[in-house]
């Protein structure tokens, strides 16, 4: 049985990676899971200064998921560069580090400074529903989306993911505008935007109001966009919304995906991304397929 | 520190002790490893409620391998605990957070101060404290819960909000009321009273521990949800924003600012 896949000519040995900012930079998971299982750990979103966040409540669980407003909250590019990619170097895994900013300028700075780290990949975050500035702004309109990705497809030494925002009328003109400006692969879907009351104080229960939805009640929405994005693009995409066993990461791979990534759920089953990996293997065994890579875009 | 883990446990005994609250022993290994100020995340077993609920720890019976929680009921996930009967079972991840410095109180006059639900993890740290201690309780109002318990470890104080037991008021009252000293202060209960509690303990020179509460997603510092601004650069993301789950949820009280 083969689980590799390859993305942009990286090669990962198995498709299931984590989503970024569910699983910081692989430390806090130590206790739960062997990184050196994992397709790739994607790493918070790392900006080129260090970002405070929003205010508290930032987390808010609602029916089937949560809603997060975290507000990118990193300790900057500098820290992340002395600490984190030391720490994932030890790893035989792919490193893919998410990359955010306010401005196109913050973007270029935190991939140049990444240019000769041990970094396999770079996801470009275009879709946190949680910041006033920049982010979201970026992937919401598919003419900036160009500009952005073109911009960065020149700086970049590594091959680069941008990820989707869902909050958009039509993910698959985002997804041709960012490949038409060169992006390697996408992943898809960042978080919906939701918001939650609490009825009895007559107040939102996060403090910044809305915030993004993940976890298993977001998954057909995710299933569908990969699905038509899929159809519209070539470059291959690595899904994610609401991954909670390998029968989900399934329905993500046959819908279209390449790899798969594990958010929300590592909150909820801290072993979540390996209980996923075996779960893909089981139906592998159960299907009696040789090479996991059959099963992409495999539905009929 | 300990390996954290997720385990299931299985419920021993439950009862309820007060209005909306709960008196629940599961036995785990968890237990052995357990240390005052520490939590626990409790899971729901409903499919649409899935984080784990941040829990305090009450009591560690090692020998045994038992966990006595005392929580409110706050909402679905907690409603569905109060049901829990003995032999049910539970997940728990576990033992959470950094919990109470113990060592401090050697030699030194002890406060522990507890406020409502912020009472239970008084107890173990009472237990764990040989010192001699004056433990003091705030509660809404007769519907007392778990001071006899504390009784057995030192000297009680209740204030309730309404008066009809103990001191009329909060914590901050007893002290006025019985003109008590102490070098030490630890302390777990709602915001207002912790500010009260890190106002006093700054105008008198004392060295106050203060246990936070925030709502929380993963419970291991990796969401980054549950952050409490700090006066200095916090160790995780060197933004004033230290991580209650993980560097928390007991802080020195100048070092947050709350």
């Amino acid at each position: 049985m083969n689980t590799e896949v390859k993305i942009a000519g990286v090669t990962f040995k198995n498709p299931v990676m984590t989503a970024s900012g569910t699983f910081g930079s692989g430390m806090e998971y130590g206790d739960f899971v062997d990184l050196n299982r994992l397709g790739a750990v994607v790493t918070k979103g790392v900006a080129n200064v260090p970002w405070e966040g929003n205010p508290t409540p930032r987390v808010a669980e609602v029916y089937g998921g949560m809603l997060n407003a975290i507000g990118l909250q990193n300790p900057g590019i500098d820290v992340f560069m002395e600490r984190d990619i030391p720490f994932l170097q030890k790893y035989d895994t792919n490193v893919i580090v998410n990359v955010c900013g306010k401005t196109v300028e913050d973007y270029l700075e935190v991939v140049e400074r990444l240019s000769d780290a041990p970094v396999s990949m770079l996801e470009i975050n275009v879709s946190c529903p949680n910041v006033k500035e920049g982010a979201i702004a970026f992937g919401q309109k598919a003419d900036s989306l160009y500009d952005i990705t073109s911009q960065i497809k020149k700086k970049a030494k590594q091959p680069v993911i941008m990820k989707l925002s869902p909050n958009v009328t039509d993910i698959t003109e985002m997804a041709r505008a960012a490949e038409a400006a060169g992006a390697d692969a996408l992943s898809m879907i960042n978080t919906i935007t939701g918001m939650k009351i609490d009825i009895h104080r007559k107040k939102f229960v996060l403090a910044n109001k809305t915030g993004g939805m993940s976890g298993p009640a977001i998954k057909p929405v995710a299933v569908r966009m990969v699905y038509q994005t899929a159809q519209a693009v070539k470059i291959p995409i690595i899904g994610m919304g609401g991954i909670a066993s390998g029968e989900d990461a399934v329905e993500f791979l046959l819908a279209g995906a390449s790899a798969v990534a594990v958010g929300a759920m590592n909150f909820v089953n801290p072993c979540a991304t390996v209980e996923v990996l075996e779960g893909i293997e089981a139906y592998m065994r159960q299907y009696d397929i040789e090479n996991v890579t059959e099963l992409i875009g495999a539905v009929e | 520190m300990t390996r954290k883990k997720k385990v299931t446990a299985t419920v021993i005994s439950q009862k309820q002790i007060g209005e909306q609250i709960y008196d629940l022993w599961l036995e785990t290994k968890l237990a052995k490893n357990a240390h005052p100020g520490q939590f626990v995340g409790v899971y729901p077993r409903g499919e649409s409620t899935l984080l784990p609920r941040p829990i305090s720890i009450c009591e560690a019976d090692k020998a045994k391998n038992r966990l006595r929680l005392v929580y409110r009921v706050a909402g679905k996930g907690t409603a569905e605990f109060s049901a829990c009967k003995a032999g049910d079972q539970l997940g728990l991840l576990g033992v959470l957070g950094n919990g109470f410095p113990v060592d401090k109180a050697k030699g030194k006059r002890v406060f522990l101060m507890g406020g409502g639900i912020g009472i239970p993890p008084m107890l173990e740290l009472a237990k764990a404290m040989d010192e001699k201690k004056q433990i003091l309780l705030g509660y809404r109002n007769k519907d007392l819960f778990l001071e006899e318990d504390l009784a057995k470890y030192g000297d009680v104080y209740v204030a309730t909000e309404d008066g009809s037991v103990g001191t009329k008021g909060n914590v901050m009252d007893i002290i006025k009321a019985y003109a008590l000293h102490a070098d030490l202060i630890m302390a777990c209960g709602p915001m207002p009273m912790l500010r009260a509690i890190k106002k006093y303990a700054a105008e008198n020179g004392i060295e106050a521990y203060i246990s936070l509460e925030e709502r929380m997603a993963c419970g291991v510092g990796a969401c980054l949800g549950c952050v409490c601004r700090t006066t200095q650069e916090d160790a995780h993301s060197h933004v004033h924003n230290a991580r209650i789950c993980t560097e928390g949820p007991v802080f020195e009280a100048g070092e947050v600012d709350i």
